[in-house]
């Protein structure tokens, strides 16, 4: 704008015709048609956050805190929270313990407080249940008569162990999702490494994620190609084959896995009637890695193709031909000047599969059997089985910030309003 | 198939048929499985593979018994005659048909909910005006992202505390907000392509914004809308984890029926219900398909 312009404006407010000026009503007509928008996505927005954003916070805030013992044992917690950790155990915390001991089993929560303490000190479970019930008997000085009870008592493990759990914000989960221990007086020390699990769990996620991603890629790749550059009329029949599946139940397509890949099956069949397997050594496709490969390759491969066709579909057919006018040899045309164009479609379709295959249940706990299993698995094993929800939490936790790391990057890459489906 | 040019040489001669018998063979690892659940879901043995009597093609080795205990299993009476009493049976008791009634019950409530809440958050969203536009859209995306075991966790632990897990209420909401980044996805898509001068001719000839809504803006995205519709209702038939969390055996769906019945006894019924879900899969690609010509019809592109 020129600078006479703005003088001229600046002295004469243009208004509009109810005489107030036009720069105001402008912003009051922008504020409305915001508030417009902001109250159209408000109540979604407000749904989302409360039965999706807020339930996943509560479960992280699960993996770092934990107060089954100070609610229960509030005695001992006191006491706890004043010892240093390293020094003999006092009287008063013996009679805090017995005190507390009474209580829990009149409640009928010390099963509670021995599976809290036992996932910090494994195997220290029995101690308390038993413990429990003759404590009512036990007289004064307590330092004694608990230790005669049962001298491990006088271990200094337990009562660390114990002011462990008594602590309810703990990084001790987190410590154990990452196959260490936090310990009173060392801090952070790693797992004897039979008991180590979690961190191979979480290379083997990502180690069969990242496989599936690359079979996907090199079976999504021609695929995708053949159908952009094939005529509209042809390319749509095709293209049933990709959306079927994309359809499809995924119980569904696991079930008819199990029927193809089990040694009853349908392949293993084939090949003993070729002769390639005898009917003694069928080979063993499905129950391990390979069956989870196996079927999340084929559940996922629709995720990969449908960006890559998307992709592929804007890129003009008349480039390859220059390539080739200016003697660029068929192979090497692909290479240079086709391929750089796909990859927007390879990193969009790559990451997706990758951030999906990540965070895997059914198919592996179908079909996996005991080495194709993925971290998902073992959170599932924890919440529902094993009942160590804080640990479940904690390992849900470092999986959230890795796949929350992906969609960023995912977001940043390719934005996600470009995610196109079907 | 487009011929080919007269100048191809030997070598490109052979790689083209190549490349296609390649490319046949990764359409056939796509659409195999789906197809060979059909033949094995009426085998006369309780197994999951083709006994020689189905290669050879004897009648004697198909049967529908796999159909009939879909209705059958669990009922009080099975062999009871057919009459108005027996269909009320398989209606009341019959364990799949119960999932069957859950899964469209849930499934159409999700869906309901999901569309009404994600269309006019994409119509919010896809207007410049709005503030932390990429922040909210991100944040309304993220549940087809984050794993499912963790979303499934979350809502066990915090629909427990407000008295939602195990009631339907609790099953439909988390399948509503695991369906909703379809609808925006596919809503926001149609958007993109909306003229937005028509809002303005429509304003310009007197129309009030919801009378431009109705009669203008309405009938343009609506085939965006279905097929949202369509992603929410199929990803809340399909969705197995947040039911395991959340759900009693009385709300169980059909994946979840399936999930036990790959577990504890597999028997070729599971097949029955997968050749019936194919089916339904198929109905629900035809009417995307009709919808996606109808929307470009719509906006004047003429299909290839």
């Amino acid at each position: 704008m020129a600078m006479t312009e703005t003088d001229t404006s600046a002295q004469m407010p243009i208004t509009a015709a109810d005489g107030t000026p036009l720069k105001k009503k402008l912003a009051q007509a922008l504020f409305r048609s915001r508030v417009r928008a902001v109250g159209l996505v408000l109540p979604l927005f407000a749904f989302v956050m409360a039965s999706f954003v807020i339930p996943i916070l509560a479960l992280m805030w699960q993996g770092v805190y934990n107060n089954t013992f100070a609610e229960y044992t509030p005695n001992l917690t006191e006491k706890l929270s004043v010892w240093d950790g390293v020094s003999q155990p006092t009287e008063d915390m013996f009679a805090a313990l017995v005190v507390d001991l009474k209580t829990t089993r009149k409640d009928k929560t010390i099963g509670r407080i021995a599976t809290r303490v036992n996932q910090e000190l494994p195997g220290s479970r029995s101690l308390f249940t038993s413990s429990a019930r003759k404590v009512g008997k036990l007289k004064p000085p307590f330092a004694e008569s608990v230790v005669k009870m049962d001298e491990k008592w006088g271990e200094i493990e337990i009562w660390q162990a114990m002011k462990l759990t008594s602590q309810s914000l703990t990084p001790g989960f987190y410590a154990t999702a990452l196959d260490g221990r936090y310990t009173v007086d060392e801090g952070f020390v790693s797992q004897v490494e039979s008991r180590q699990i979690y961190v191979k769990l979480f290379w083997r996620t990502m180690l069969i994620s990242g496989t599936v991603m690359l079979l996907c890629l090199l079976l999504g790749y021609p695929v995708a190609y053949l159908l952009a550059t094939l005529p509209l009329r042809y390319s749509n029949l095709l293209m049933i084959m990709v959306l079927l599946p994309f359809w499809t139940s995924l119980l569904v397509r696991t079930t008819a896995w199990i029927a193809i890949l089990q040694s009853q099956g349908v392949i293993n069949d084939l090949l003993v009637w070729i002769g390639v397997a005898s009917d003694e050594s069928r080979f063993s496709l499905i129950y391990n890695m390979t069956g989870t490969i196996i079927a999340m390759t084929h559940i996922l491969l629709p995720f990969m193709i449908l960006p890559l066709y998307s992709v592929m579909k804007t890129i003009p057919p008349s480039y390859m031909r220059a390539a080739r006018s200016l003697g660029a040899t068929p192979t090497l045309a692909f290479i240079k000047v086709y391929m750089p164009q796909t990859v927007p479609g390879v990193g969009a379709g790559g990451l997706l599969v990758f951030i999906l295959a990540i965070g895997y249940y059914i198919t592996p706990a179908l079909v996996g059997g005991q080495d194709g299993q993925l971290i998902s698995n073992m959170i599932a094993y924890h919440m529902q089985k094993s009942l160590n929800w804080s640990l479940a939490a904690a390992l849900g936790g470092i999986l959230l910030a890795g796949v929350l790391l992906l969609y960023w990057a995912y977001d940043r890459i390719i934005g996600i309003d470009n995610m196109k489906l079907g | 198939m487009a011929k080919l040019p007269p100048y191809t040489s030997t070598g490109e001669y052979i790689w083209h048929y190549t490349y296609r018998f390649i490319c046949g063979l990764i359409f056939l690892f796509l659409i195999l499985p789906i197809l060979i659940v059909l033949p094995l879901s009426f085998n006369v043995e309780p197994y999951f593979s083709f006994t020689p009597g189905m290669l050879s093609f004897d009648p004697e080795a198909f049967s529908l018994r796999w159909y009939e205990d879909i209705l059958r299993n669990g009922m009080a009476a099975p062999d009871e005659p057919l009459s108005w009493a027996w269909f009320s049976d398989t209606w009341n008791n019959g364990q799949w048909m119960r999932a069957i009634r859950n899964s469209f019950f849930i499934g159409i409530c999700a869906t309901l909910l999901s569309t009404a809440l994600g269309t006019l958050a994409a119509i919010g969203l896809s207007r410049s005006e709005m503030p932390y536009r990429r922040m909210i859209m991100s944040i309304l995306i993220s549940p087809m992202i984050v794993p499912l075991v963790i979303t499934a966790a979350g809502m066990f632990f915090f629909y427990s505390r407000i008295q939602l897990s195990q009631t339907y209420i609790g099953v439909i909401m988390a399948h509503a907000v695991l369906g909703t980044p379809f609808v925006i996805i596919t809503v926001t898509a149609t958007l993109v392509g909306f003229d937005k001068s028509l809002v303005r001719a429509a304003s310009s000839l007197g129309a009030g914004p919801i009378t431009t809504f109705r009669r203008v803006q309405m009938p343009l995205i609506i085939p965006g809308v279905v097929s949202g519709g369509l992603f929410a209702f199929i990803t809340s038939f399909d969705e197995v984890v947040a039911v395991l969390f959340l759900a009693s055996p009385e709300q169980r769906t059909i994946p979840r029926q399936m999930w036990s019945g790959i577990r504890e006894q597999i028997s070729p019924t599971i097949l029955a219900v997968a050749t019936l879900l194919v089916i339904l899969s198929v109905i629900l690609l035809t009417v995307l398909e009709l919808l996606r010509r109808r929307s470009e019809r719509l906006r004047g592109i003429t299909p290839g």
